[in-house]
């Protein structure tokens, strides 16, 4: 009996028919077999059959090559599409790791800690539907007269003529605000666990020898805590290229506000393109390949030191 | 000066140290430790306080927009679009629940309300169970292919739902489940599977190995270690994954719209604020209210069971 080789001891005695490593190795797959069944029938098909769809005609019914993905980086209207994903990812990315890096260093420092990490934190439980509603509502607009949204009402207040947010040139800021408002809580919270983890005696010997706060922040703090905050962007990246919710609940995509997703959700639906829409799917996970090569190896390095 | 007082507070260490030991010298062996001046005190106790209200006016800031959706929501209709929300809190207060009324009665947003429970529900069980087995067996089994299985699992992770979702909608064409709750449960099983197994295997791979081993030798079955053992000890564990599965599941919109998109009478409440939305343009109240009712639970949830969303949130990462 080798119990300290196999973590799960063989009953060799009981089964004289089966070799114990065969009867083990038939335990283990029913045990992993639905799981495996279901990311097979539900992911890993898909994932595959996409691909191929992606250089198929509208119905599937031609093959066109690189067609589609010729109209993906050609068409105008597309390229407004890919600017605003590029976008999205560049200003999502850097406003909420840096606001959620700065609060969680400020709220690190007062006695209220867990009531503001709690009030930045909620707007992580809302859907990003009932966020849209929130926002639409702030942003609301009318020509004139009572202004009902919030910015309008400060904006008329100070004398300037109101915005109409979601129409204007700066309607994609506008939209990102609302990620920003979202997901910041989700940084703060990780990134302010990674600061706890900082050692106490670093900071100080670097005070007593003289460095400034700020100086403390950028050559001490942020390179301890790169790996979190890696992490943390690297989370963000997926979650803005997908975006989808608030573009479509907000603007719909209108107003030069398209994205991947939603172009995506259009062209399967009110165009039935499966070969577009497809291969719209397949820039994404383009887009997500290194973000994958990098979970990958993070994960390797993780169980070495298990 | 009132940070000092916080013994969890990292950086000002010293002077908490300095002050609990009467601010005589401190316990703290070496260099870090020397007496502030009064000045210096001065300058400390302002800095907080500065900061205090720094992290206020931040919080502040984060909760005015959803604080603002809450108060319109028990606004008359005429009200909401008379004048801004801001208003209404000052007195005479007129507030009302008629807007809830409406839209549960004459909007149908109780059947929305009730789709999305019966979408959640066992979307959220029906993968944690799965995942819970295959967890098992990725952390306590030996067997060949394993670690490949797994790290092809958890490749899977961050591979996007549109990637997905037009096969899916064919295959549950193909066997008549499109526009049913089963085929979306059966979605959302596969979608949230990766991040599931990642996180129970880390946290069944955590739990001691003796326990399995002394179970084991004590001719105990692996269903049995699996639901007497293991189970008891991860409640801890399944609850954060069950909340993060909740959550996501009853957020999603975009899942509901393609699966579901051709079933109105199955539609949850995502699906019909959208709808609203796009219908009514600025309806608001109808939209507050409905918003609100839909983000009730999740905040419910969240407030009750804080704890263990954060927990979730920290052990895993990336959520396809």
């Amino acid at each position: 009996m080798a119990i300290s080789t196999t973590r799960a001891p063989s009953t060799e005695s009981k089964t004289p028919f089966f070799g114990s490593k065969s009867r083990d190795k038939l335990i283990a797959w029913l045990w992993i077999g639905p799981a495996v069944a279901f990311v097979v029938v539900f992911l890993l098909y898909p994932v595959f059959d996409t691909l191929r769809t992606s250089f198929l005609n509208f119905d599937s019914s031609q093959f066109v090559g690189l067609d589609n993905f010729r109209h993906i980086f050609t068409d105008r209207s597309m390229l407004i599409v890919l600017r605003n994903n590029l976008l999205w990812l560049a200003l999502g990315t850097a406003l909420t790791v840096a606001l959620g890096l700065l609060i969680a260093v400020l709220v690190d420092r007062v006695r209220i800690e867990s009531f503001a990490k709690a009030a930045i934190f909620i707007p992580m439980a809302i859907s990003f539907v009932g966020a849209g509603v929130i926002w639409k509502f702030v942003y609301d607009y009318a020509a004139s007269g009572q202004q009902i949204g919030l910015f309008n009402a400060i904006v008329t207040r100070f004398g300037f003529a109101p915005q109409a947010w979601l129409v204007n040139g700066g309607n994609n800021i506008a939209l990102i605000v609302v990620y920003v408002w979202m997901w910041t809580g989700f940084c703060m919270v990780i990134l302010s666990a990674a600061l706890k983890g900082v050692p106490t005696d670093i900071l100080e010997a670097a005070r007593v020898d003289g460095a400034s706060e700020v100086a403390i922040f950028f050559r001490i703090i942020v390179p301890m805590i790169s790996p979190t905050i890696a992490v943390v962007a690297t989370t963000m990246i997926i979650n803005l290229l997908k975006i989808f919710d608030v573009v479509y609940v907000m603007t719909g995509g209108n107003y030069n506000t398209n994205v991947i997703a939603v172009e995506f959700y259009n062209q399967l639906l009110n165009f039935n393109d499966n070969g577009i829409s497809s291969a719209l799917a397949v820039v994404l996970l383009l887009a997500i390949v290194p973000v994958m090569i990098f979970n990958i190896r993070r994960f390797r390095a993780q169980e070495a030191t298990r | 000066m009132s940070i000092a007082k916080n013994p969890a507070h990292a950086a000002e260490i010293t002077t908490d140290v300095d002050l609990r030991s009467g601010g005589k010298s401190s316990v703290l062996a070496g260099t870090s430790v020397r007496a502030l001046s009064p000045r210096e005190r001065l300058m400390r106790s302002v800095n907080s306080g500065l900061l205090t209200f720094v992290v206020v006016v931040i919080s502040l800031l984060w909760s005015v927009p959803t604080f603002g959706l809450f108060i319109s929501s028990f606004r008359p209709a005429d009200a909401i679009h008379a004048s801004g929300w801001w208003n209404s809190l000052l007195p005479p207060w007129h507030f009302t629940i008629e807007n809830y009324q409406h839209v549960l009665q004459t909007q149908d947003f109780g059947t929305a309300f009730i789709n999305s429970m019966i979408i959640s529900i066992p979307g959220t069980l029906l993968p944690v169970l799965v995942a819970a087995f295959a967890a098992y067996a990725f952390a306590w089994m030996k067997f060949p292919g394993r670690d490949w299985i797994f790290l092809a699992i958890v490749t899977l992770l961050v591979v996007p739902v549109q990637m997905t979702l037009i096969p899916i909608f064919q295959i549950l064409t193909n066997v008549g489940l499109t526009g049913s709750f089963l085929g979306i449960w059966l979605a959302h099983t596969a979608y949230g599977l990766p991040f599931a197994v990642y996180l129970l295997r880390s946290f069944f791979g955590a739990l001691p190995s003796d326990l399995m081993e002394s179970a084991r030798i004590d001719g105990a079955s692996h269903l049995r270690i699996f639901f007497s053992i293991l189970l008891p000890l991860a409640v801890p564990s399944l609850a954060s994954l069950v909340i993060f599965q909740f959550m996501w599941v009853w957020n999603d919109l975009l899942v509901a719209l393609v699966l579901l998109g051709g079933a109105p009478e199955h539609a949850p409440m995502t699906v019909a604020i959208a709808n609203l939305v796009n219908s009514f343009g600025t309806n608001y109240e109808v939209l507050t209210s409905a918003a609100f009712i839909s983000m009730a639970l999740p905040l419910v949830i969240f407030f009750s069971l804080q704890r263990y969303f954060v927990r979730g949130i920290l052990a895993g990462s990336v959520k396809g």
